[in-house]
């Protein structure tokens, strides 16, 4: 049998998906020490790394740093394919999809700030559909509702005005810039 | 640096965060507000007893094994007013107004549920 090599072409852009997904990955296991009053109120600290990749290098890197971090998040906390797995998901998917249509608001009104808040009521609507359509198919999981649209819209603002914080302290983009956010 | 932060905000944002304040007010107005009930539904021994309005008030007596259970409408409320069940959990439950709340009295097999209109499903009928 004759060993076969696979080699995988890695541009630079791959490293930098890379490290901007393990920063983001770095946020969400230094949230989980965070305790929560219910589950799935967090703060989703590692969407301000989304968020700051949309603002900066656009969506398309943005989606594979969010959808990087669910994957390997799921893996560190050994809950892959699990339902804390898909509920993840479901929020990162749906909220991508709310900011490629968030992106293309006038900048000049627009910033970080709305795309955030957007992106948090998806997750939540995201999560919600996921926990009613197949978790909980009950309609009493509608009493919750009105708290995870009231965190929703408070860590929404927060991690926004994180994210413009950050792209203000430097404001020339460069590839490493949240390398070491401190 | 607050300040500083404040002025990051554009005009849109601000918009933004009047829209989903007003949004998150909404739901709980809507999901929270509670339906009024409109009708008492009286069950003894797990048949309905009997389905009464409650803008009419009065007490309403249902025999039970232990004996007899009083249902008071008062106000559009209704409460089970005085029970011979040991514990008394039914009577100290007090004054029902929202659809979907019940009160059971299990030792008597007396149970008092307000429903609207439109029937919600809870955890018994699910």
């Amino acid at each position: 049998m004759t060993a076969s090599i696979i080699k995988l072409e890695i541009t630079a852009e791959d490293h930098h998906i890379a490290r901007m997904a393990a920063v983001a990955l770095g946020l969400t296991v230094l949230e989980s020490a965070i305790p929560s009053p219910l589950p799935g109120v967090k703060p989703g600290l590692a969407n301000i790394v989304t968020l700051i990749v949309l603002a900066r290098y656009g969506w398309r890197i943005a989606a594979w740093v969010s959808l990087l971090r669910v994957v390997a998040g799921s893996l560190l906390f050994g809950n892959f394919l699990s339902p804390g797995f898909f509920l993840s998901l479901s929020g990162a998917v749906l909220s991508l999809l709310v900011l490629a249509l968030a992106q293309h608001l006038p900048s000049r009104w627009f910033g970080p700030v709305s795309h955030s808040i957007y992106a948090a009521f998806a997750h939540i609507t995201g999560q919600m559909l996921v926990v009613y359509l197949w978790l909980i198919p009950h309609t009493g999981i509608a009493y919750l509702i009105p708290i995870f649209a009231t965190a929703a819209l408070v860590f929404g603002t927060v991690n926004g005005l994180i994210a413009v914080r950050f792209m203000d302290n430097a404001e020339t983009p460069k590839p490493n810039v949240i390398e070491n956010p401190a | 640096m607050y300040a500083a932060m404040l002025q990051k905000i554009k005009p849109g944002d601000w918009l933004t965060l009047l829209l989903g304040s007003i949004f998150v007010a909404l739901l709980a107005h809507k999901l929270w507000g509670g339906d009024l009930a409109e009708k008492a539904i009286i069950r003894s021994g797990g048949k309905i007893f009997r389905e009464v309005s409650l803008s009419i008030d009065q007490q309403i007596d249902v025999l039970g094994p232990l004996g007899i259970s009083r249902i008071s409408i008062e106000k559009r409320k209704a409460r089970i007013s005085s029970d011979p069940s040991p514990r008394q959990y039914c009577v100290r439950q007090g004054w029902l107004q929202q659809t979907g709340e019940i009160a059971l009295c299990l030792p008597n097999q007396v149970s008092l549920e307000l429903a609207g209109n439109t029937k919600k499903y809870d955890s018994l009928n699910y």
